[in-house]
């Protein structure tokens, strides 16, 4: 009699709690999707200024090697700088993959971000992030044209962060298990690959776009102009490409520490990586090398991003006028192993030939590599003829993949 | 003869009202068990009917089946479900067939002196972090110069490498004592004068064990294997960090999360299922009763 008295409550409580959620789930995420296509970015004011004094903190969410503060390094730090100079302490949280620091983003509690072209978008149309105010950024000026103002940073003219700087993805290789001369990602997709089971691709749905520019050189006949423009048919190729690397892989990876030391124990012979991995790796003593296939890359040109209701705004604009200061830009450069964004950086190079090595003024060298974007269904080179995969559909295809 | 008292003039407010004793004392886990375990359970079923916009990825609100429709239809997905099954099943029976006999030395051939010893052994790798545990294994599975594959070298086996043995072998080291635990206490439990009289009618020890121990100690096992089946059912970050490129259940659900959170609820929900599946099957055998 007690049992089913008490069943009876645990029901009602239980219809309770749905119906609680059902109605308190529409208060959490913003009504509708506020600007659901590329058409209209939120109205959303960016900060006026001045910056004044700073609020004590900031709360920072960056990839891995951009935000160092002596931990990994003693040698490599300006966040201490940082701190002493604007009285901000910098709390630190990095991310593996632009999916995570979206989510993280969604989260709150941030005030800047790092994000790269493949996430700010989605930043931008999700209401998550504000414009940024230029002129608060002293450092905005010498910051090389090419990377101002383009299709993933900026939005019908209005600037939404400030470019970091650029690089390319790279093949990697462990020169004990690669004994050959390496300037292709055919040893990577190719199924006659002679290292088949030790190969390693970055894990995140927007790694369709290398095989994609793999497919640009391999078969012209798609018509690809645009990895991250792909209509139904070359997806499709794309992923068939994908599957057959699937293969040949050994493990994928996101967390870059795992990386290092997969390439260093041989574990991996030959894939997808960053220069900032390749110079940890052989700061450890392993055997790689690394360089840019000649097929192309997909790459990326990172923004510093002003989350939406930054609680700490002052600290924010300090840190980006920080960052992209010609000593610190430099040091950042150097230890990531990418082309710095500030032009004056180049003289301040500890390597006086660090600008020529890293292509950071060098047009031609990134005529061929294609920064990490958003897909969407209007094509992003264009086209109105067909209509292009959406990043949704990416991801659920890359979780099929992966299954 | 009997004079009825006030009631007043003797207990405190509990004890004068059992009801509202009754519902003092089971308001605060009901409200933990009701509104936040399966409120949040069932907000997670809601959201799995709904679907993402396109570019920005914010929920849409519109009831629609295609998530189940895509999780059912795409073979993709049936191969993850039942590799992760079969993952969990393979735990479950490694973890019994290794935990049985130590549960069985520890409660019945070893001394009395050593139980609270062995005991605390078994529990000592609990207190060690997760993370560092599978990080241990994926150091000692490693293909060339693991620990396993130097001590398979010289019989001219390869190491297991990373994947789906790997994770098999590190879930069982994981939940091993979460299986030993509860034999070991179902045998406690078990009256020695069971086991004498057994021998003294003729039983060999096989007999013993096969007729008098196993069906008392049955629901013990079942209610280790409840531990072994579910948390293997769950795992993601072993797969990702010894799996190689194999992934499980949670996996798909960590990679679908972010983009497509209603995908990732309809995924989320068939681990859910099962184990209630497995949960119905195992409460007529008694093992629910001696959690």
């Amino acid at each position: 009699m007690h049992t089913t008295r008490l069943l009876k409550i645990a029901a009602v409580g239980s219809i309770a709690a749905i119906t609680l959620a059902a109605c308190g789930g529409s208060s959490d995420s913003s009504s509708e999707a506020a600007g659901g296509d590329a058409g209209g970015a939120p109205a959303n004011e960016a900060y006026a200024g001045p910056v004044g004094d700073g609020e004590g903190a900031v709360n920072i969410l960056a990839w891995p090697g951009y935000v160092e503060d002596g931990s990994t390094d003693p040698a490599v730090d300006w966040v201490t700088p940082f701190e002493e100079a604007t009285g901000c302490t910098v709390n630190l949280k990095t991310f593996g993959t632009s999916d995570e620091a979206v989510k993280l983003m969604q989260g709150g509690g941030w005030d800047v971000v790092s994000a790269s072209g493949d996430a700010t978008l989605r930043l931008i149309y999700g209401d998550n992030v504000q414009p940024v105010n230029t002129d608060l950024v002293p450092n905005y000026a010498d910051i090389f044209d090419g990377l101002k103002m383009q299709k993933f940073n900026s939005v019908d003219g209005v600037a939404y962060g400030i470019p970091h700087g650029r690089g390319a993805n790279l093949v990697m290789w462990n020169t004990d298990k690669v004994t050959e001369p390496i300037d292709s990602w055919a040893p990577t997709f190719e199924a006659d690959s002679p290292y088949k089971g030790a190969v390693t691709a970055y894990d995140s749905p927007i790694f369709i776009a290398d095989a994609a520019v793999y497919l640009m050189a391999t078969q012209p006949d798609l018509g690809i102009t645009d990895p991250y423009a792909l209509d139904q048919d070359q997806f499709d190729a794309a992923m068939a490409l994908l599957e057959q690397q699937k293969e040949l892989i050994g493990e994928y990876w996101s967390d870059y520490t795992k990386a290092i030391q997969a390439f260093n124990s041989g574990t991996t012979a030959i894939g997808t990586s960053w220069q900032v991995i390749a110079n940890l790796a052989q700061a450890e003593g392993g055997a790689v090398e690394a360089t840019k296939a000649k097929e192309g890359a997909t790459g990326w040109s990172d923004t510093w991003m002003v989350a939406k209701d930054a609680a700490n705004i002052n600290c924010a604009y300090k840190w980006l006028d920080w960052i992209v200061s010609p000593e610190v830009n430099a040091q950042v450069a150097e230890w990531f192993g990418e082309a710095p964004a500030n032009a004056k950086s180049c003289d301040l190079t500890s390597q006086s030939d660090f600008c020529d090595v890293y292509h950071a003024t060098d047009d031609a060298y990134w005529t061929d590599v294609y920064y990490w974007n958003t897909p969407t269904a209007q094509c992003l080179d264009g086209r109105t003829d067909v209509q292009c995969v959406p990043y949704s559909d990416w991801a659920t295809a890359w979780a099929a993949l992966r299954s | 003869m009997t004079t009825t008292m006030t009631s007043a003039s003797r207990g405190g407010f509990g004890y004068r009202h059992p009801r509202m004793r009754l519902a003092g004392l089971l308001t605060p886990p009901m409200l933990w068990l009701v509104v936040i375990y399966l409120g949040s359970l069932a907000a997670l079923f809601l959201t799995a009917f709904w679907t993402v916009d396109d570019f920005t990825g914010q929920l849409v609100r519109t009831f629609t089946l295609d998530n189940f429709v895509e999780v059912f239809t795409n073979s993709s997905y049936y191969v993850v479900i039942l590799r992760t099954i079969g993952i969990a099943l393979l735990v479950t029976v490694f973890c019994m067939a290794l935990g049985l006999p130590l549960a069985f030395f520890m409660a019945n051939v070893a001394p009395v002196r050593w139980r609270p010893v062995l005991v605390a052994l078994v529990l000592t790798p609990l207190w060690a972090s997760y993370l560092v545990k599978v990080y241990a294994w994926r150091a000692m599975l490693q293909p060339q110069d693991g620990v396993l594959a130097w001590f398979l070298g010289p019989l001219g086996l390869d190491g297991p490498g990373y994947g789906f043995v790997g994770i098999v072998i590190t879930l069982t080291y994981l939940w091993l004592p979460y299986m030993i635990l509860p034999i070991y206490a179902g045998l406690t439990r078990l009256p020695v004068s069971y086991l004498d009289a057994s021998a003294d009618l003729g039983a060999r020890n096989a007999r013993t064990f096969r007729s008098v121990v196993m069906p008392m100690v049955f629901p013990s096992i079942v209610a280790g294997s409840i531990f072994t089946f579910s948390l293997s059912l769950g795992d993601y970050i072993t797969a990702q960090i010894v799996g190689g490129k194999v992934t499980m259940l949670g996996n798909v659900v960590q990679t679908t999360y972010v983009t497509n959170l209603p995908f990732a609820a309809a995924v989320a929900t068939i681990p859910v299922v099962i184990v209630l599946m497995y949960l119905f099957a195992v409460r007529r055998s008694g093992a629910l009763d001696n959690l």
